[in-house]
């Protein structure tokens, strides 16, 4: 056993063990902003195992994406909601964590089964390392390219329904959405877009 | 195209001399430029302190620290001795274990940030391929700690001082990191090495300030806002708001946020330098020069000289960005929230697009200067 070797080996280990450990806790943890804080870890985490993977692009990419963006929108969420309100108990708990933890369990035993039964083929094809970023953006944009297209398009999708939620202020009916229909509609006091009144 | 001088090959060699393996060679040597490269930006630091209490005080016409050592350059490491010895106040009711993690998470992506500055052409820690990505992979943690320090003082100011400053950071990313794919596009590369021996064909004419200047001007906008140095200081802004989310911290958890904000400046300097000013490219061209004088290239004396020629420039260069961020604090005045967000999505964001496309199209029509 070389030095390479037992580095990568005790890497692993420290990050698998922080993975499972850290998941563990956001989903049993009664504190919401421990666990999104935990959930950041965990993405740094695999981050570090793609790191250990050869794959910096990937690793990168996973720290700026799940981190930077999705960790961070769901601190935001949490820290502007008002977290003082008494939550109501939920009606048979015990039996709802029963369930969803027998599911869990069966889940495990099945990914553990398939995980055991497969032969697998070590050592897998060789790493690429340096040259990944490029053969990404090539599969990107040849073979891949629609898939890709099509999550762009949902984003987009999801920009414009985020901005039509947090606009309410737009009224039905101004026809056009400049600014001066908009300012109007302010001072109007018209039926807002999106309120109980407009949705009966 | 010359090797230049190559530290961690002729240490290896060295300590194999001594009947170590090579991977032994490897793993002692491993720790020296980190420890190398954390000092200097330590000091580098203090450099940008004393710079900025000097300067501050010229552009009010007072002289500034000057009983601490000659001219004042004591006055940082006295800064520094009393911070650590300053009580550490924990507030009641805080969250005890992310009030500290908070400002750690703020310092530790910046110092890692170290990694992809180059000094010369091998000398930096890591030559990784994804250079300059992993660098706005790092940046986007710091949000992280913010919140967390603002959400465990258990102080509703530096609650919402810590979703301002989160706030502001994530919005100038993306020009940020648009400016930044700009200049991956040219010189079709990532790593910070290739970007800088891609600018240092023809001296300073080939800088990329020339082909960038758009680029350029955007990107330390965002780099300033990044840092929260002055017109983009909201999440601080010392005279009109309480002070943002290290209202509550004292003694050394302070100094890590201290710490984290001007080696934050010098590293946002330092690739401000690397990827438009040529990095450690003198203005003219050293191997024309040496040819010039009629020495050969690979002259161990010759190497050496432009070895310590390169790390002068780069320093030389970031230090007088540092100058003009240091200027631009004392002498301009703080925007509002409403016109930093509207400077950052609504102008900045726009107009990186406009010079990515640009950028995009000048490389497909002239692809000798652009980079092909």
């Amino acid at each position: 056993m070389n030095i390479a070797y037992s580095t990568e080996l005790i890497c692993f280990l420290i990050l698998s063990s922080i993975i499972v450990s850290g998941s563990l806790a956001v989903v049993l943890l009664e504190n919401i902003v421990y666990s999104a804080f935990l959930l950041g870890g965990v993405f740094m985490a695999v981050g570090g195992l793609y790191l250990l993977l050869n794959a910096s692009f990937v690793a990168a990419a996973q720290i700026l994406v799940y981190v930077g963006a999705v960790n961070v929108l769901i601190l935001f969420a949490i820290m502007l909601v008002n977290n003082k309100e008494k939550l109501e108990p939920i009606k048979g708990l015990k039996t709802r964590r029963f369930i969803s933890g027998a599911v869990c369990s069966g889940l495990l035993i099945l990914l553990l089964r398939v995980s055991i039964t497969t032969k697998w083929n070590i050592p897998g094809p060789k790493s690429i390392g340096e040259e990944a970023t490029e053969r990404i953006g090539e599969h990107l944009f040849t073979d891949y390219l629609l898939p890709f297209e099509l999550a762009s398009i949902l984003l987009l999708m999801a920009m414009i329904g985020a901005i039509v939620l947090a606009r309410r202020d737009i009224s039905i009916t101004s026809n056009k959405l400049g600014d001066f229909n908009n300012e109007k509609s302010l001072s109007d006091n018209k039926i807002p877009l999106l309120s109980e009144n407009s949705l009966k | 195209m010359n090797s230049g001088i190559d530290l961690e090959m002729s240490f290896t060699e060295g300590v194999q001399n001594l009947g170590l393996s090579h991977e032994l060679a490897h793993l002692l040597w491993i720790p020296l430029p980190m420890l190398l490269v954390l000092v200097s930006a330590v000091i580098g630091v203090l450099v940008t302190v004393w710079l900025e209490r000097k300067i501050s005080a010229a552009a009010q016409q007072r002289i500034g620290p000057e009983y601490a050592g000659a001219l004042g350059i004591l006055q940082p490491m006295a800064d520094g001795l009393k911070l650590l010895v300053k009580e550490d106040i924990i507030p009641a009711r805080a969250d005890n274990v992310l009030f500290t993690v908070g400002p750690i998470l703020v310092l530790v992506p910046v110092i890692l940030s170290w990694l992809i500055v180059p000094f010369g052409q091998n000398l930096l820690i890591s030559n990784v391929g994804i250079g300059i990505f992993l660098w706005i992979a790092l940046s986007s943690i710091q949000p992280i700690g913010l919140l967390m320090s603002g959400y465990s003082s258990n102080n509703k100011y530096s609650l919402l001082g810590g979703l301002r400053a989160a706030a502001q950071s994530i919005s100038y990313e993306i020009p940020l990191a648009l400016a930044v794919l700009a200049i991956v596009m040219m010189s079709n590369s990532l790593s910070t090495i290739d970007i800088v021996n891609q600018q240092n064909t023809a001296g300073f004419l080939s800088w990329n300030i020339w082909r960038q200047p758009v680029g350029f001007i955007i990107f330390w906008i965002c780099a300033l806002a990044e840092c929260e140095r002055l017109p983009f200081d909201l999440p601080e802004a010392e005279e009109e708001l309480v002070a943002g989310y290290q209202t509550e911290y004292a003694g050394m958890k302070f100094a890590l946020f201290y710490l984290a904000g001007y080696i934050n400046l010098v590293l946002s300097a330092l690739l401000v330098s690397v990827l438009y000013l040529g990095g450690w490219g003198f203005p003219i061209s050293i191997d024309w020069f040496s040819s010039l004088i009629g020495v050969s290239i690979d002259n161990p004396l010759v190497q050496v000289i432009a070895a310590s020629l390169g790390i002068v420039m780069t320093v030389l260069k970031a230090y007088l960005l540092v100058f003009l961020a240091i200027l631009l604090r004392w002498t301009t005045p703080r925007v509002r929230i409403d016109q930093l967000l509207d400077l950052g999505w609504k102008f900045l964001l726009p107009i990186s697009l406009v010079n990515l496309l640009v950028t995009a199209s000048l490389k497909l029509t002239f692809p000798i200067t652009f980079g092909g």
